[in-house]
């Protein structure tokens, strides 16, 4: 077995946070003064809830303690595909956590918040300016709430025209399951077509299926197979001569930063995942921040608020001047602390780094290609250059040595790299999807290749060490079967 | 300054290997009618120190004024620890615990966090949070329709008295699937949404009654009357609660002969700053003959390869990722990071904590009800149980009040007039743990001189 336990985690487990309690106990400086409160009796809590009885170093050093179980960013080479980790300046965090901010109520009056909301402002005018579209919301609290904003604008539009029949969303068969999900959301028909051997969409069937019904299609460019949609004057084309209108997916926009704009694509709607691109953390699964930006004809339908500025200042637009809004998605203005990050990231970067992540996201990720390529793994598009993502194969050594992808992905984790994203897409067999991001140095994507082409020597060595991965980590493989059928959802305290 | 480690050494042994000559050529598959100018509507790059400066002073500007506004968002204090912990790297940079045995610091938080939310609530099961209250809501009222099989109408009794964002939130997220929302009305002597205007509905089909305790006049509801009459008429029963409240208050689990079969709720209250209103998260529960319409994360508790506890996401056939349309919801992620702090916080205030911060929250409303009733023009336009917040009726228009308030370093309130007209001019108060004696005093005499002003202009 030739693990690196040093990188790997091989902290203790930890009881849970209700193991450790003991009743009576209270972390006393966190105890408001006691005052007499009148609620009436019939609506009175008859018994405590079952929340833990703990000293304020026991909390600390337990949520440490599990801290320490996860891999992270700031702890591992963490390459992802489809999810761009990467690095999280901490100065974005520190700035967008001054006491003043934090604070600040969001319906306090806007005289008490000009900073906030000029932040705000230039950073849906620097998000225009990115995507190249005419107006930008930034309220949907994730990637899929912005898609739903997307197709609910697309079809906002189509009812304010009068075009009730346009009730068809394209995807293709590659797309994010949100993209299909958030079509049934809206309302809409998921019609999905086929991608050919090189990647590219299936013109031919998007020719068939486009018409009278269709209300728009939903594409991801670079698509989630790590290439470049090359027809995507063809495409447009095809839906727009027949009504319909094209949603951009900005899952993999950090592809082409600055290199190539959705809205010169044509696009009439974007999606940004502020939390890929910008570098906003991804806090163990959220908060995101899912921005839309739109072309001219769908301004009118943003979600509100939106924030404007006038002579007196800015101010949040809302129903009154969006009249024919789809309307609000979250109880303010989405995840505004988020937001105040990515703000604070795109500052830092700024014009001339803007277009240098674009293109060195795609220098690490082509040069990873390159070094498994060399080292004989098998790409799942030969033929294309890699995006800022790639995806292997690993059908090969499933067929002949029943070694999986997943396999593979396991037994990263013991040598210290986080697993690549693995059965998406789904239409790849046994994939490995890799994106490195620009912010790793050569050296990691060097090690993250040599601890690939040592697994594969175990893998027809000793293919049981795979199977039975990971073995350094504080759990090894769990049984999602027993997990499903025997729900154990809550702790209970012993009987 | 874009965060790239590349040496020119390192880009030239990198293009070699690939084989190519420049980073362009990279780009060769697009076409080049496509390609991009310069981002001149980017400014120039700012180093950590120039940023760090200009966010400062914006800052600044915001300043810090004593807070009196609720209307969904709360003050409390958050112990130095839940953040210290929280925005630790292997937390703060992890991603969605898809691999497990790699993420088990994440996936046992949501356990806990999951126990937490369903204790509070007294419901069976937890998922691992959503987006924010008022998205949870409108995810609420669409899992009514999956989880009441019997009602075929999808029609949901949304009360007036529910916080009017929510309402709007829930309309524009759940409409576009043919969800129909029936305002009922609230009475105008109370505040409270009565059983008795529920009349109308007798007989109909009724997907489910949604309750919101406290309201968001910060009025109680007799919520057992609600509930009972809700599942008396076919319809499920989703409750909208503060959490904070649950330490003092019934838990919904609780109300009515059966309890409710969803709770949802805006989970900010529990550790989560101001922060001009995100990032929150909203949290739901429900009864365990429902959790498969449930949307959303779920952790299980399961057993490694060698027979030990671990932790996995479980249930997934209700997701995207696997489901892709037919899923029950588009949700994705969870709100981890403001989950994690929530589960922080209530490990550390702990269940007399929690009793204490709600009790010093209603006492200190109704000390800043009574301050405020004291000034001329001003009353309470409910007179009924209430838990932190208190809406007033003023005898001039709120806007110049709460900009009078506003001078004088006060965040003074919700203008409620443009939601409630019938009451206007109507201004919702909040007072927490968080405010002394001195405070409220300030705000009173801060209020007197704001509303003499604005009689006397």
């Amino acid at each position: 077995m030739n693990p690196t336990p040093a990188s790997a985690i091989a902290a203790p487990r930890e009881p849970t946070i209700f193991d450790l309690s003991r009743s009576g106990r209270r972390a006393e400086a966190q105890m408001p003064q006691a005052m007499a409160a009148d609620v009436p009796p019939a609506l009175r809590r008859r018994r405590r809830p079952l929340l833990p009885e703990v000293s304020e170093l026991q909390a600390v050093r337990h949520y440490t303690r599990l801290s320490q179980l996860n891999f992270s960013i700031d702890t591992h080479f963490y390459p992802l595909g489809s999810c761009t980790m990467k690095y999280n300046p901490r100065g974005c965090n520190q700035y967008a956590m001054l006491p003043e901010f934090l604070g600040r109520h969001p319906l306090a009056p806007v005289v008490q918040g000009q900073g906030y909301l000029q932040c705000m402002y230039e950073l849906q005018e620097m998000l225009k300016e990115v995507t190249g579209m005419q107006g930008v919301s930034l309220t949907p609290m994730a990637g899929a709430q912005g898609e739903f904003a997307g197709v609910a604008m697309i079809r906002a539009y189509h009812h304010a025209r009068g075009d009730l029949d346009r009730t068809e969303i394209i995807v293709p068969e590659a797309a994010h399951g949100t993209n299909p999900a958030t079509a049934t959301m809206c309302g809409m028909k998921v019609i999905e077509i086929p991608c050919n051997a090189d990647g590219d969409c299936d013109i031919e069937s998007l020719r068939k299926v486009v018409g009278p019904r269709t209300a728009g299609i939903m594409l991801t460019n670079p698509s989630t197979l790590g290439v470049f949609e090359r027809h995507i004057a063809e495409l447009r084309a095809l839906v727009h001569d027949a009504g319909g209108l094209l949603y951009y997916d900005g899952a993999n926009l950090n592809a082409i930063l600055g290199k190539v704009r959705p809205g010169d694509m044509g696009f009439d709607v974007i999606h940004m995942n502020l939390h890929k691109t910008f570098s906003t953390p991804h806090g163990g699964g959220g908060p995101g921040a899912g921005a839309v930006g739109v072309g001219a004809r769908l301004l009118p339908f943003l979600p509100i608020p939106v924030v404007g500025c006038d002579a007196k200042g800015y101010r949040y637009l809302d129903e009154r001047d969006l009249p024919q809004s789809i309307g609000r998605l979250s109880g303010f203005m989405g995840n505004s602390g988020v937001l105040l990050r990515a703000y604070i990231y795109m500052r830092m970067v700024g014009r001339e780094g803007m277009q240098r992540i674009g293109e060195y996201a795609t220098l690490n990720a082509n040069y990873l290609l390159a070094r498994f390529r060399h080292e004989g793994f098998e790409p799942a598009y030969p033929t294309r250059r890699a995006t800022h993502e790639f995806i292997l194969t690993m059908k090969h050594s499933a067929r002949d040595l029943g070694v999986t992808a997943m396999d593979f992905a396991k037994r990263l984790l013991d040598f210290g790299y986080h697993a690549p994203t693995t059965y998406f897409p789904l239409l790849v067999p046994e994939c490995l999807l890799i994106e490195p991001t620009e912010t790793e140095a050569k050296e990691a994507l060097d090690g993250f290749v040599a601890a690939m082409v040592a697994i594969r020597k175990e893998s027809v060595e000793d293919a049981a060490l795979l199977k039975g991965a990971p073995h350094t980590l504080p759990v090894r493989r769990l049984d999602d079967v027993r997990a499903a059928k025997h729900l154990d959802l809550t702790w209970k305290p012993a009987a | 300054m874009a965060f790239i480690p590349h040496t020119p050494d390192d880009v030239r042994e990198m293009l070699d290997t690939i084989g190519v000559a420049s980073i362009d050529e990279l780009f060769d598959e697009i076409p080049a009618t496509l390609r991009a100018g310069p981002l001149t509507g980017i400014p120039p790059a700012m180093s950590e120190m120039q940023i760090g400066r200009l966010m400062s002073e914006r800052a600044a500007r915001d300043g810090r004024p004593l807070n009196f506004i609720g209307a969904g968002a709360y003050e409390h204090h958050i112990p130095a620890a839940v953040w210290a912990i929280t925005t630790r790297g292997e937390i703060y940079t992890a991603y969605t615990p898809y691999q497990a045995e790699a993420s088990q610091g994440t996936l046992q938080t949501i356990y806990e966090y999951q126990s937490m939310i369903a204790s509070l609530t007294a419901m069976e099961v937890s998922n691992a949070s959503l987006y924010d209250g008022a998205s949870g809501l409108a995810e609420a009222c669409l899992m009514s329709v999956r989880a009441n099989r019997r009602s075929k109408s999808s029609r949901i009794l949304m009360p007036r008295a529910v916080n009017p964002i929510y309402r709007k939130c829930s309309g524009a997220i759940a409409g576009n699937q043919g969800l129909r929302f029936e305002e009922v009305a609230f009475d105008p002597s109370t505040g409270q949404t009565a059983v008795e205007s529920l009349a109308g509905y007798e007989g109909d089909d009724i997907t489910a009654i949604v309750i919101q305790q406290p309201n968001f006049f910060g009025v109680l509801e007799d919520v057992d009357r609600l509930t009972d009459w809700g599942h008396a008429h076919g319809a499920l029963v989703i409750a909208v609660v503060n959490p904070t409240s649950l330490a003092l208050l019934k838990p919904p689990g609780e109300w009515g002969e059966k309890g409710v079969d969803i709770a949802v709720g805006e989970g900010q209250p529990l550790g989560v700053p101001l922060s001009s209103g995100g990032p929150y998260f909203g949290f739901m529960a429900t009864r365990m003959e429902h959790v498969r319409q449930m949307p959303g994360r779920i952790v299980g508790r399961t057993l490694d390869l060698d027979g030990r506890p671990g932790f996995t996401l479980t249930l997934q056939a209700r997701e995207q990722h696997i489901r892709r349309g037919k899923a029950t919801s588009n949700i994705c992620t969870n709100q981890g990071l403001l989950m994690t702090a929530a589960t922080i916080y209530l490990s550390i205030v702990g269940p007399e904590g929690l009793e204490r911060i709600a009790s010093a929250s209603m006492a200190r409303t109704a000390q800043l009800a009574a301050a405020a009733c004291a000034v001329d023009g001003v009353r309470a336009a409910f007179v009924s149980p209430r838990f932190h917040e208190i809406l007033l009726r003023l005898d001039t228009p709120v806007a110049a009040v709460l900009e009078a308030l506003a001078s004088r370093g006060i965040a003074g309130g919700y203008d409620a007039s443009g939601d409630y007209p019938e009451l206007a001019p109507a201004l919702l108060v909040c007072a927490t743990e968080t405010k002394t004696d001195e405070d409220i005093a300030r705000y009173a005499n801060a209020l007197a001189a704001a509303l003499g002003a604005a009689r006397a202009a």
